[in-house]
Order: structure tokens, then C-alpha cells, then sequence
């Protein structure tokens, strides 16, 4: 049954994440200005709270990290902040692509690692048939050589499933992922970006300088270069999937923090948002503030239907590309919005919301920016393959 | 809990309404409009699917099938994607009927109901809109004054459907600092019924102005009797109805565009290969999945008996205006061709800017 209400396993989860989001916003500005220090995993005040683990009991959800409880955690952790994130579900960008594109055998032996994805190179990003980054087979070895960069949690995973091509003339075909551990021989985390927002996550470029690996860390173990098909993307085109709508609720959670603020303010100041009314019935500033929240449900829901297909099985290629592209936009106009709403309360750093601002603005960049989104969704409407539209 | 799940029921029902759509309502659209003119026969046929009469309790001469706004956003997707004047046309009696079974009395009920649960059309609607720069459903300028045990009416109301034909009308008004909704019979004294409205789009859908002059309503025609009604929860079920009928003809445009973008060539391409072309498509296609979810939302906060009123207010200021913004887009993607009537592009785009001003004009 069509159905939007959080249950009370939901709630609990919810009010559960969020009192540890609460605590975290505490150390938010912290790690935003001391951008080079790592939060910790575990905060002093809120040491005794329940682990995820409790917050989880009672669940049957067989898909957590991607179904739609997945969206709840993510969103519920980023309401407070988006870095200060206790007990982060275990795991990165490169886990769902080692659960994707790995052998059984291969998810066995590393599924406990935190694994980082890289894929971008100073000369590519978008368009990843570009990679420059080789592999060369040598005996039981490959032979990696290249740089990468913009690797989410490069600097604290303990390993990193990297995009490399074993046969340049091949193009897409070509490329190969392999599973790198931190220490290989060869393997250098070069530095730590500085960014706009998300300081306090690390974001690492790596060099790779004939770093060998054995034959075994080729994800899926399939050397062969497929004539047609587009080979190794299929497995990180799934991982996208998996992982988009997670992004976009990211994304969310802080978008519905920078509401909530926004909103508590204006109460502060007298300022009520009464629903029901249309424009004659509202102020400027309230007619405004309720069609943000609109575009926050909106995009909120649309994410909610990518997670709920991927739990329920089915495909979600289109949609995990829809919530993507409309939470990158919707989280930048709500956070503008609310910046604009509250002036200079809101530029103010001795609050939290131009962080916010500042913050979700990846949201639109990164896993695909929102132009890569409407390019996936374009060719799934008009049928076309990615040579008709590019 | 968060599901995206159709029932069965809903899915055989959402299949059959769109064979509905694209077999009979579709094919008359065009002509319907250029004659501002219902199809009386299709308007019967959609009676007979059973759409209104299956929802009102048996005891009352209905099908007594459980009341489900979410069935009905559905369906109205589906009947507004084949054509949207005669989508509200056919679901403008269920602003009367649902709004009498949802908040009416005992006795109301008795009354009013068995209307609608026969094999042919019934007309009554409800009469929310109002004429002048300043409308707004729940500020209305029509008053219910308190005289003796009854009321007296005195306003206007204006884009009532059916007009030409209501029996009743159910108008909502102002009444001791609050909101009420009173039953005026077609041949209540004091009350004049105008000739149909010419309006931008939805033209074959007949919808009139009311004049109230001191119209007496006894207080048993007073919605809920002398508790009233909650007339926010009329006009919540009323935009949760429009926004599904606005879905509805967004999808129409957008799949009426995709065809028509790869067919059409410019610089030795398809157009839809350009990104200009393609990103436009694309996000007319994020913008009806992010309308419909809205919809369906609101929809099941009603089915809940929740409050829907904040979710039928994002429906009415995102989805109006995504639908308006979506068919501007058709318009634009067919170029010349979106301006000639003989693509229904223009129509589409007629009918979502007209979609966008109403209010209370049917329900789910």
C-alpha cells in the first residue's frame, strides 16, 4: 500500500540519529575550521547513546545501506552534520562497488576493509573512459601506474578499488578495477584537498608508481576485453546506482537542518508559517519558505522511490539518477534560500547554516554531477545508447 | 511505512483507466476542445467505470467500496493524461459527494448521497473559486450570515464546474469567524446561475459564476450539521485532485515530446541528441516523477485521516506551477509546431496554465 508515514521503528531510528546529530553539531565547527584533523568516530557525551546496531533491532528491511532505512540513516546523520558522524555505517564508496563488481569469494576476503573509490584523474572525471591510469599484467601481478584524485575517505580506508585500463586502444572496454590495500608497494597518498565545505571529510590524491598487486585484486576476476559491451563500467554503473540516492540524502538531511534553523528563527522573531493560505493568505518571506519545504519533499520523495526500488529488487537506474539530479539542485536553492531569508544570521559563522550552504554544494558534483544525472535520464527516456547522446 | 506499492486492485485499476484514456478520451480531446464542448458520451462511459457511485456506502445507494483518495489520484492521472476537462468534468461530482460522505451528517448523507449512486452522470459540485484579483480558497469573500435557525448566502463564486447542469452546489463560505460549507439547491431563490465561463483552457469543461444574493440555507444544510465541516480538508482533497490531473497532462506532454524530438531533425541530428533538447526532456521528466510523489503523498495522508493540508499545499504551489513549467517546455521543444493547434501541445499547455488557477473544483 501507498504509504509516506514513518513507522515507529522509523521514528525510533530517526529521534535515535538525530539526538546523536545534535551532539555532533556541537564539534561541527570545530572540524570545519581545523580542516587537516579527523573527527573522531566517538564522541564523550554521547558514548552511552545506542549503537546503530540498536537503532536497526527489530528491522526485517533486507537492504539496509540502499533501501529506504538506508536514506534514513544517511539523512538523520547529516541533520547534524556532515562530517561529525558517529558509527557511520561501516564502509565506502568502494564496499558497494566491491559488492557489485566483486566475486563472492572476493566480498568474503574484503568486505571488512573500508574501501575508498578512485576513479578520477587530474585530466578526467566525467567522462571515465579518459582514464590514463595502467595496469600491466605481469605474471601473477598487475603492475598499477597513474594519479588519482578527489578520493573520498582516500586518506582514512584502509584500501581503495581503483580504475585502471590494461589495454588503452580498447577505450571503455579496457578498463579494470582493482583492489589496492594502504602499504602496497608503490602506493602513495600524495595529499588532502582543501575545500569549499565538507572539510573535515577527507578527500586524498593518490599516486600510483609500479605499485604491483596480485592477480587476484582484479575485481571479478575477467581480464578479457569485451568487444562491445562496456565491460568493467556495468559493475560501477551499478555501484552509482546503489549509492546515488544515499548521496542525495546526504544532500537532504542537511537541506532539512538548514530548513529547521530557518524555520525556528523566524518563530523566535514572531514569524509563524501557517499552511492552507496561497500567495494572498502569505508574507513574502513565508510563501517562500513553504515552497522550499515543498521542493524539499519533493526531492525527498523522489529519493524515497529510488531507495524503495532498490529494496524491493527491482531497477532503479533512472531514478537514482532523478533523486540525484534534484537533490543537487533542490539542496543548493534551500540553503540559498534560507541564507537569504535570514541575512545576516545567515553569512554569520557563529551559526551553523552558511556551513550547510557551503556543504551541500558537493551534492550536485559529486558520484555524477547533476549534468551526467540528466544525460543517463535523457538516454533512458529517448532510448538512445550513449554514442546517440553524449 | 515508506512503500510505493500499488495494490493489485490499484494496479488492475490504473491499467484499465489508461486503455480508458488512450481508447476513448484521447481521440476526442481536440475536437471537444475546438467545440468547448463535452463529449456527453464519454463523459457517460466514464460514469459507468464506476469512479464516484463505487465510494458512496451502500446504505446510501453506492458500491460501498472503502473511500481511497489514493485510487483516485490514479485514476485521475491516467483520465487526465487522455484529457483533462473531462477528467475533472468526471470526478467534479465527487467534490459534492466525498465531501457529504467524509463530513456530512446522518441525515446529510441520507439526502444527498443516493444522487450519485445510480448508472448515469449526476451533476453537483462544489463552489469554492471566487472572481477578483484577491481570491484565495480559504480567505473567501462569501459570507453565511446567522439568521434565525438558518443561514443567509450573499457572494459569488466563479469556475464552478457543471455549472449548466448541477443540481447542487456545495459553497463554501465564511461563517462566525470561521469556515463553513452549505448545500444550495440549482433552484434556491436569491441564487443565479451564469451562462458558461469562457475560459483559456479546459474549454469543453462547462463551469459557471454563481451570484448569492441572500440566499436562505436551513442549518441542515450546513456541512456536518451544527458542528460543521473541516473546509480544509475539502480543499486539501480538492489540490491533491488537481495536482493529480496536472501529473497527468505533464505526462501527456512529455510523452507526446520524446517521439516527436527524435523524429525531428536540425544540423544533420535528431534534435533530442542536443543537450539543449535532452536536458530539457530530462528534467521534465524529474519534475512528474517529483509532482506525482507529492500527489500521491497527499493522497495518502487523506486516505490516513491525517492532516493533509500541509501536504496538499505543497501540491498546489510545486505541482501547478512544474506542470505549468513542463508544458511550456512541450510547447518549446516542438518549436513552430507547439503553437499550431493541430499538435495538442498548445492545448496542453492552455489546460496547465488553466489548471493552475483553480481551486475546488473536484476530489479525490
Amino acid at each position: 500500500m501507498i504509504d509516506f508515514e514513518l513507522t515507529a521503528n522509523d521514528r525510533k531510528l530517526v529521534d535515535g540519529l538525530r539526538a546523536q546529530a545534535l551532539v555532533a553539531r556541537g564539534y561541527a565547527r570545530y572540524y570545519d575550521e581545523n580542516e587537516h584533523e579527523f573527527p573522531p568516530d566517538e564522541l564523550e557525551e554521547s558514548k552511552d547513546f545506542p549503537t546503530l546496531g540498536d537503532l536497526l533491532e527489530g528491522r526485517t528491511d533486507e537492504d539496509t545501506p540502499f533501501g529506504v532505512a538506508g536514506m534514513l540513516i544517511m539523512a538523520g546523520q547529516t541533520w547534524g552534520d556532515y562530517s561529525v558522524r558517529m558509527r557511520r555505517p561501516p564502509g565506502g564508496l568502494g564496499n558497494a562497488a566491491l559488492r557489485a563488481a566483486g566475486t563472492p569469494e572476493q566480498f568474503a576476503k574484503w568486505q571488512n576493509l573500508t574501501l575508498a573509490m578512485a576513479i578520477t584523474e587530474p585530466g578526467c572525471g566525467s567522462d571515465p573512459s579518459r582514464v590514463q591510469m595502467t595496469a600491466v599484467r605481469d605474471g601473477d601481478e598487475w603492475i598499477l601506474n597513474g594519479e588519482k584524485i578527489f578520493v573520498t575517505t582516500g586518506c582514512r580506508a584502509d584500501g581503495v578499488i581503483v580504475w585502471a585500463t590494461i589495454d588503452k586502444s580498447a577505450g571503455r572496454a579496457g578498463i579494470k578495477s582493482f583492489l589496492v590495500e594502504k602499504g602496497a608497494p608503490g602506493f602513495v597518498v600524495s595529499h588532502k584537498e582543501k575545500k569549499l565545505g565538507i572539510r573535515a571529510d577527507d578527500t586524498a590524491a593518490y599516486v600510483f608508481t609500479d605499485c604491483r598487486v596480485p592477480f587476484e585484486n582484479l575485481l571479478g576476476l575477467d581480464e578479457t576485453i569485451a568487444k562491445k559491451s562496456s565491460g568493467g563500467f556495468r559493475g560501477v554503473m551499478k555501484t552509482f546506482n546503489m549509492t546515488r540516492p544515499g548521496v542525495a540524502a546526504i544532500g537532504i538531511g542537511m537541506a532539512e537542518a538548514a530548513l529547521d534553523f530557518t524555520r525556528d528563527q523566524l518563530r523566535a522573531a514572531g514569524v509563524e508559517i501557517e499552511y492552507g493560505p496561497g500567495i494572498h493568505g502569505q508574507s513574502a518571506v513565508t510563501d517562500k519558505f513553504i515552497r522550499m519545504e515543498a521542493l524539499y519533499e519533493a526531492s525527498l520523495l523522489t529519493i524515497w522511490r529510488a531507495a524503495w526500488l532498490s529494496g524491493e529488487g527491482q531497477p532503479n537506474n533512472m531514478e537514482a539518477s532523478v533523486c540525484k539530479a534534484k537533490a543537487g539542485a533542490a539542496v543548493r536553492e534551500i540553503t540559498q534560500g534560507c541564507i537569504e531569508i535570514l541575512g545576516p544570521m545567515g553569512v554569520s559563522r557563529e551559526h551553523l547554516l552558511e556551513k550547510w550552504f557551503r556543504d551541500v554544494r558537493i551534492t550536485d558534483i559529486y558520484e555524477g554531477t547533476g549534468e551526467i544525472q540528466r544525460m543517463i535520464i535523457a538516454r533512458g527516456l529517448l532510448g538512445y545508447t550513449r554514442a546517440e547522446l553524449n | 511505512m515508506i512503500s510505493f506499492k500499488l495494490t493489485d486492485e490499484q494496479e488492475v485499476v490504473r491499467e484499465a483507466m489508461r486503455t480508458f484514456a488512450g481508447e476513448v478520451l484521447r481521440p476526442l480531446a481536440h475536437e471537444c476542445d475546438e467545440a468547448s464542448k463535452l463529449s456527453e458520451e464519454a463523459l457517460g462511459q466514464c460514469w459507468e467505470l464506476g469512479l464516484v457511485s463505487t465510494q458512496i456506502p451502500e446504505a446510501f445507494g453506492g458500491g460501498g467500496e472503502p473511500r481511497s483518495p489514493i485510487t483516485n489520484v490514479l485514476v485521475l492521472e491516467e483520465l487526465a493524461w487522455g484529457d483533462a476537462a473531462l477528467a475533472v468534468a468526471a470526478l467534479a461530482p465527487a467534490g459534492f459527494a466525498f465531501a457529504v460522505a467524509d463530513q456530512g451528517t446522518e441525515d446529510q448523507k441520507r439526502r444527498y448521497l443516493p444522487l450519485f449512486g445510480g448508472d448515469h452522470y449526476h451533476a453537483a459540485s462544489l463552489a469554492v473559486s471566487e472572481p477578483g484579483p484577491t481570491f484565495d480558497a480559504l480567505l473567501p469573500r462569501t459570507v453565511a450570515e446567522k439568521r434565525g435557525e438558518g443561514f443567509v448566502l450573499s457572494g459569488a463564486k466563479c469556475f464552478v464546474p457543471m455549472a449548466d447542469r448541477a443540481s447542487h452546489f456545495l459553497v463554501v463560505a465564511r461563517c462566525d469567524g470561521d469556515l463553513g460549507a452549505f448545500v444550495v439547491p440549482r433552484d434556491a431563490d436569491g441564487l443565479t446561475v451564469s451562462e458558461p465561463e469562457k475560459n483559456l483552457g479546459l474549454r469543453a469543461l462547462p463551469t459557471g459564476v454563481l451570484e448569492l444574493e441572500g440566499v436562505e440555507v436551513p442549518a441542515a444544510d450546513r456541512l456536518g450539521g451544527e458542528a460543521g465541516c473541516d473546509v480544509r480538508r475539502i480543499v486539501a482533497g480538492s489540490r491533491t485532485a488537481l495536482g493529480a490531473v496536472q501529473v497527468g497532462v505533464s505526462r501527456a506532454v512529455l510523452e507526446y515530446a520524446v517521439p516527436y524530438a527524435k523524429e525531428r531533425e536540425a544540423f544533420d541530428q535528431a534534435i533530442a541528441q542536443k543537450q539543449g533538447i535532452a536536458f530539457k526532456l530530462a528534467d521534465m521528466h524529474i519534475e512528474i516523477e517529483s509532482s506525482r510523489w507529492l500527489t500521491w503523498k497527499a493522497a495518502s495522508r487523506l486516505e490516513q485521516g491525517l492532516d493533509a493540508t500541509p501536504a496538499a499545499h505543497f501540491v498546489r504551489s510545486y505541482v501547478a506551477e512544474k506542470a505549468l513549467w513542463i508544458a511550456d517546455q512541450g510547447v518549446q521543444v516542438l518549436g513552430g509546431h507547439g503553437y499550431i493547434r493541430e499538435h495538442p501541445v498548445e492545448m496542453w499547455y492552455r489546460n496547465a496554465g488553466t489548471l493552475g488557477a483553480l481551486e475546488g473544483t473536484l476530489s479525490v
